[in-house]
């Protein structure tokens, strides 16, 4: 059923989800916190910013992307090489698409912590770091698990983003979306429905496994 | 000596609090909800930050001018109106959370003793989900002192509580009272814990301090809207002399007097606090022969004012030179008009009730 380019696809996906999400999380979960506890008003500009990708057509968003990424960009310059069309330029593109979908929960479950253990955690000599290590972020490990979840799930289904700035090199981009638009487009529906099905198996385990974490954590923490 | 001063605004309310109380004992601060009494007990902890401040406790500036410790630096431990105990600890978690942050060297609290006085090692393992209001009332209390605090602050810490879950954890508080020289700061708007718990009364309103000093006086002063309330009464503290087991009484020293109490209240030296209702206290010119009464004593008439239209309340201090612990009589007017008495006068005191304030 499968052949030995589909396993290079789905193995490639897999490693695009995983290596997105980690960085969505090193990204997130510090800027989820500067946006539920900074009084500063310039901080719904940067929220807006961030949600930005949930309205945004993909290929609009990949565009401008690929803009920033061209060969003149000041971010080629900085960087001394050019990230379109490979594996790290993808990891940019849905890092900055899937942002909103970790950001917004982790954001959320910081902004329902009471107030009170933030502030009980001090008055027991906790230094700020240390009480964001120990107390703020176990209790927002649930928003966190979630916003892990969705971005995992979210950086394996795209299309638009990397159809612009990734096209399909084999092992390099081709991830499952745009695997399976290939297979469509050359009427191999055979192994379209193999990747379209897999996709859809996955899709429904990562829903069913987010359900069963939110609800094993309410249980505990009320 | 805990000395505070705040002032400044937060919204429409409008701080101007200082007031001086001695670090040792419980300390109370009273008054009706919206008076402050929770924020200043927050700029205290270092929570709220007013823009002029200034707090030493015993020599040691925690705020003043542009000088402001944070609240991790400060050796408190505080006690909030409601459990504010980690959900994602256990028990045992909780209170390891402070132990393991207090300064080395600092403090005294044994981690075993206090598990002991507060009964809480059966609800170690527990996760905080799953305990009584007044079980986490009580191991919230536990956590606060593992952190070695110089001074403990309680928020109301009862008012979250229905009545049988008061009663379960105020002996707790009276103990730690008896056992720990830590000083503490107690909010309040239940006059009856005061009476059972403080030693000090800073008396609040509006933002600002009416009164602060030994609650004994503060409760009595005649200025004070305290002895004005429906039910008014005395509080002092005793010491046992000794007890007649035979009747059941024991015979109390107060300053300036002796007291009958009927019930065994501890060894000789041990302290009580009695609590005596203005309402319970009548007055007579001479010593009255053949009374049922136990507790007649002379006493210096203080002060007078009428509570309102038919009554009078009536501050007494107790010793015919009035010397004593002052008393509080509530006497119709009518009487009072048919005696004659006048301030300065020294009557005798039938004394018909005294309670523990404290079981």
């Amino acid at each position: 059923m499968f052949d030995a380019a589909m396993f290079e696809t789905i193995l490639l996906t897999l490693q695009l989800a995983a290596v997105t999400t980690i960085v969505l999380l090193i990204i997130g979960i510090p800027l989820a916190w500067w946006l539920a506890r900074s009084k500063m008003r310039a901080k719904e500009i940067v929220a807006v910013l961030v949600s930005l990708p949930i309205v945004l057509p993909p290929t609009v968003l990949g565009f401008y992307l690929l803009i920033a990424m061209g060969p003149n960009s000041p971010l080629t310059e900085l960087i001394g090489r050019s990230l379109p069309f490979t594996f790290e330029g993808l990891v940019v593109g849905s890092t900055i698409y899937s942002l909103p979908f970790v950001v917004n929960p982790i954001r959320n479950a910081f902004e329902t912590m009471s107030q009170r253990h933030w502030e009980a955690a001090a008055t027991l000599r906790a230094r700020p770091l240390d009480a964001f290590l120990n107390v703020a972020l176990p209790l927002a490990l649930p928003g966190i698990l979630t916003g892990a979840i969705l971005g995992f799930a979210h950086t394996m289904g795209e299309f638009g983003v990397v159809l612009m700035i990734g096209g399909s090199i084999p092992g390099e981009t081709k991830v499952l979306s745009i695997a399976i638009f290939d297979f469509v487009e050359t009427l191999e529906w055979g192994k379209a429905h193999v990747l379209a099905g897999a996709m859809l198996v996955l899709s429904f385990a990562v829903i069913l496994a987010m359900r069963m974490v939110e609800t094993r954590f309410k249980s505990d923490l009320t | 000596m805990i000395e505070a001063r705040f002032s400044g605004e937060q919204g429409s309310f409008k701080l101007d609090a200082d007031f001086t109380v001695p670090s040792k004992g419980v300390t109370a601060l009273f008054g009706p909800s919206g008076s402050g009494k929770t924020t200043v007990l927050r700029c205290v902890a270092g929570l709220t930050r007013v823009r002029n401040g200034r707090l030493v406790i015993d020599g040691e500036t925690w705020q003043e001018g542009r000088r402001f410790v944070p609240v991790h630096r400060r050796a408190v431990g505080y006690v909030f109106q409601e459990a504010s105990l980690f959900p994602h600890l256990s028990v045992r978690g909780n209170l390891e959370f402070g132990q393991k942050r207090a300064k080395r060297g600092q403090g005294t609290i044994d981690f075993d003793d206090l598990v002991d006085l507060l009964a809480i090692a059966p609800l170690f393992d527990r996760p905080t989900a799953h305990l009584s209001g007044g079980e986490r009332q009580r191991v919230a209390l536990g956590r606060a002192l593992l952190s070695q605090p110089r001074l403990l602050l309680m928020d109301e810490p009862l008012s979250a509580l229905d009545r049988m879950g008061r009663e379960q954890i105020l002996p707790y508080l009276e103990q730690l009272h008896r056992t720990l020289s830590i000083p503490v700061l107690y909010v309040s708007h239940d006059l009856e814990e005061i009476e059972r718990l403080a030693d000090t009364l800073v008396l609040m309103r509006r933002g600002t301090v009416r009164a602060a000093g030994p609650i004994a006086d503060v409760i009595s002063n005649p200025n004070l809207p305290l002895v004005h309330m429906p039910e008014p009464a005395a509080v002092l503290d005793g010491t046992v002399k000794e007890y007649d087991s035979s009747y059941g009484i024991a015979k109390v020293e107060v300053p300036g007097g002796m007291l009958l109490v009927a019930g065994d209240l501890g060894p000789t030296g041990t302290v009580r606090r009695l609590r005596i209702g203005a309402s319970d206290v009548s007055l007579s010119r001479e010593a009255v022969m053949d009374t049922t009464i136990l507790n007649a004593l002379p006493v210096r008439i203080d002060t007078v004012q009428p509570s309102g239209d038919t009554q009078m309340t009536v501050r007494l201090k107790l010793g015919a030179e009035g010397s004593g612990a002052p008393l509080l009589s509530r006497v119709s007017r009518l009487s009072w008009d048919k005696l004659g008495f006048q301030p300065g006068d020294t009557v005798v005191a039938q004394i018909k009730a005294v309670a523990l304030a404290r079981t």
